[in-house]
């Protein structure tokens, strides 16, 4: 198991190193760059080459990625020369971070709290109206393209019944406490209750847009996954032993529909900030998915970097745990 | 349907021709649908099956909408005729009125016409990405899985790192890698994607292959290699392949929506594209909401038809289901 979890974090160094590589290189291949961002049209040739130099866009590519990778490892991503011009892109992700996985978890739990019940209620009574709207509704759901779905919450809930907040994280001039970064928790923290109502009510329309898919997807999954494990003659076995329906239920249906579930819900999270992407656009949330919607627009090298390259980590840590946890679930896992 | 011991219910004759006796034996071994192929049974499921029925209504309307589109639409898609009821100034959008039942659009363009001629673009966006995607999957997963070995390691973890970035956040980054920004690098952008999940899908169908008897009948019948891969390897891993490559038409078109909505589509909007009709309307979603949302109906509508055939085909080619 250990060793198991060793090998899979050196592949993981390996990933990032080559991801690495591949976004730094297929960056600077980006036109425009960041000389024509900064001075946009007005730059002229002589201010063009200075700055350039100074950005140390004029070494060769393999220098530049040697120098990029030796202050990356002191923790030195460089400055961000778009997104917020002038701060270092390590202190962008970290401001972003907790802002982007306040907003994720919220999803992910919305998707889950919804998606596993529901689908295994639907797999109960498959042929239901609760199974046919189920099926139809997530089929919908992952038809319809998430950053218009979050226009739709914006306008309906913001714009035109002004229930809940259009943008950003927290109401302005709100004063509040800050000690993780995470306003919701700082709220409860500090017992500043209206503060973490504030930062709450921000994530509820950008968290529903967030999670529509996942939710169509854990829904089908787990009805999929019951209704394999219905037909299973192990079922039968422990129907016909006289177990009590609850006991057959959790030990035997849901625990054995887990594991299938339990990998949609890590990919899921890993590609959650695809969407935040997205979604954070719309309602301008001040997280990482901003960061990325901006870095593409005005092609800011440092933070796109250090952003992708997190992102594919957090991605491929992600699926590490759902694979781990499989051991958990299932103990046949742990024996091969 | 039950499995029957030969056509005639009497033994094989023992000196009939050689066709005779292993059309009895191929009935003989038969269990379900004796001597129907699994396309045929699928096919026999899927025309009773209402979900494909609807989907499939869609998909044919869409294409006969956007074959005829020309004919259809009744004005020019970029011709300005409304120009005269824009207003910037107090944030005015053309009304629908007579010979524009939906009204125009922020310039003045009518709205219906270019939701129609949109259509074709759409089509050949989604289409031309889901072929390219397929291309390159299927010479990468061919190869990986027929040659093995180093071919297949290399292969492989090229898939792996492509498939460590969430994949619209891939298709943005491709998107940003081209200095003006066309149909063309959306359509490029939304097929590298797919690329790594089609080759993985083609692999794990010629590795689960490799050792089957079919296989190894081939090989011991001295079949060339290569033949051996494209006659019997290649064509028994379609079936996956098709309905991996309909569900993909359906994510090309909303992902190539988001690629304009980030503003990595298509600037050009003389020739109407749904998805980037719907990125153009974001700024006026507020106060017109309409011009969002009959290119976004569009898109949700076609991505269900694909979708519900995808999975209908889906359900339909699973060996499970075969009854």
């Amino acid at each position: 198991m250990l060793r198991y979890t060793l090998r899979r974090l050196l592949q993981l160094l390996g990933v990032v190193l080559v991801l690495s590589m591949l976004i730094f290189g297929w960056l600077r291949a980006l036109p425009g760059g960041p000389v024509s961002a900064l001075l946009g049209e007005r730059g002229t040739e002589e201010g063009r080459r200075e700055l350039t130099a100074q950005l140390g866009l004029d070494q060769p590519i393999f220098v530049q990625y040697g120098k990029f990778l030796g202050r990356a490892l002191s923790g030195d991503f460089g400055m961000s020369t778009g997104v917020q011009p002038g701060d270092a892109a390590v202190e962008i992700f970290l401001q972003r971070f907790p802002a982007t996985v306040e907003l994720s978890a919220f999803a992910i739990v919305l998707a889950v709290l919804f998606g596993i019940p529901l689908g295994y209620l639907a797999a109960r009574r498959r042929g239901g109206w609760l199974d046919n709207l189920g099926v139809v509704g997530s089929l919908v759901g992952v038809a319809v393209p998430v950053f218009f779905l979050a226009f739709l919450l914006k306008y309906l809930f913001a714009v035109q019944l002004g229930w809940l907040p259009a943008s950003g994280r927290q109401t302005g001039g709100l004063e509040a406490t800050r000690v993780t970064g995470f306003f919701v928790l700082d709220g409860l923290l500090t017992r500043e209750w209206d503060a973490a109502l504030d930062a709450l009510a921000h994530l509820v329309l950008p968290a529903m847009a967030l999670a529509t898919i996942p939710f169509a997807v854990i829904f089908r999954i787990t009805r999929a996954a019951v209704l394999d494990v219905l037909d299973e003659d192990y079922v039968r076995t422990a129907e016909s032993k006289g177990l009590t329906t609850d006991v057959i239920r959790r030990r035997h249906v849901l625990r054995n529909a887990m594991l299938p579930v339990v990998t949609t819900i890590g990919l899921q999270t890993g590609a959650l900030l695809a969407g935040a992407v997205l979604t954070e656009k719309v309602f301008a949330f001040p997280g990482l998915g901003e960061a990325l919607a901006l870095g593409f627009e005005r092609r800011d090298y440092p933070v796109l970097q250090l952003l992708i390259v997190m992102a594919a980590m957090v991605y491929v840590l992600v699926n590490l745990v759902v694979d781990l946890s499989y051991a958990v679930i299932d103990p046949r896992v742990r024996t091969r | 349907m039950t499995g029957s011991v030969s056509r005639s219910g009497a033994r094989p004759p023992l000196l009939g021709g050689r066709k005779e006796r292993l059309d009895a034996l191929a009935a003989s071994s038969g269990k379900g649908d004796a001597g129907v192929s699994l396309a045929a049974s699928a096919w026999r499921r899927l025309r009773r099956n209402p979900v494909f029925l609807v989907g499939a209504a869609i998909i044919v309307l869409f294409v006969v909408v956007a074959l005829l589109s020309p004919w259809l639409a009744a004005h020019d898609p970029s011709a300005r005729l409304l120009e005269g009821q824009v207003s910037r100034a107090r944030n005015e959008i053309p009304p629908a009125q007579e010979g524009f039942p939906l009204g125009g659009d922020q310039v003045g363009r009518d709205l219906l016409s270019r939701l129609l001629v949109g259509s074709q673009q759409t089509l050949m966006v989604g289409v031309f990405a889901t072929v390219i995607g397929l291309a390159g999957g299927l010479v990468l997963g061919t190869l990986a899985g027929a040659l093995g070995g180093w071919v297949d390691s290399l292969v492989m973890r090229v898939v792996d790192v492509m498939l460590s970035i969430p994949s619209l956040l891939l298709a943005f980054s491709i998107g940003a890698l081209f200095p003006r920004p066309s149909q063309f690098t959306v359509i490029l952008a939304v097929a590298t994607v797919q690329i790594p999940i089609f080759a993985r899908l083609l692999r794990g169908s010629m590795l689960a292959q490799r050792g089957s008897d079919h296989v190894l009948a081939a090989r011991a019948l001295g079949v060339r290699p290569r033949a051996i891969v494209f006659r019997h390897m290649l064509p028994n891993s379609l079936g996956p392949v098709i309905v991996q490559a309909t569900l993909v038409l359906a994510v090309a078109i909303i992902d190539a929506a988001a690629l304009s909505f980030l503003g990595l589509g298509n600037p050009d909007d003389s020739i109407p594209e749904w998805g980037q009709m719907l990125g153009g309307a974001q700024n006026v979603i507020d106060s017109h909401p309409s011009l969002a949302f009959w290119p976004a109906g569009c898109i949700i509508v076609v991505a269900l038809g694909f979708t519900l055939v995808g999975e209908s085909m889906r359900d339909a080619l699973d060996p499970k289901n075969r009854r």
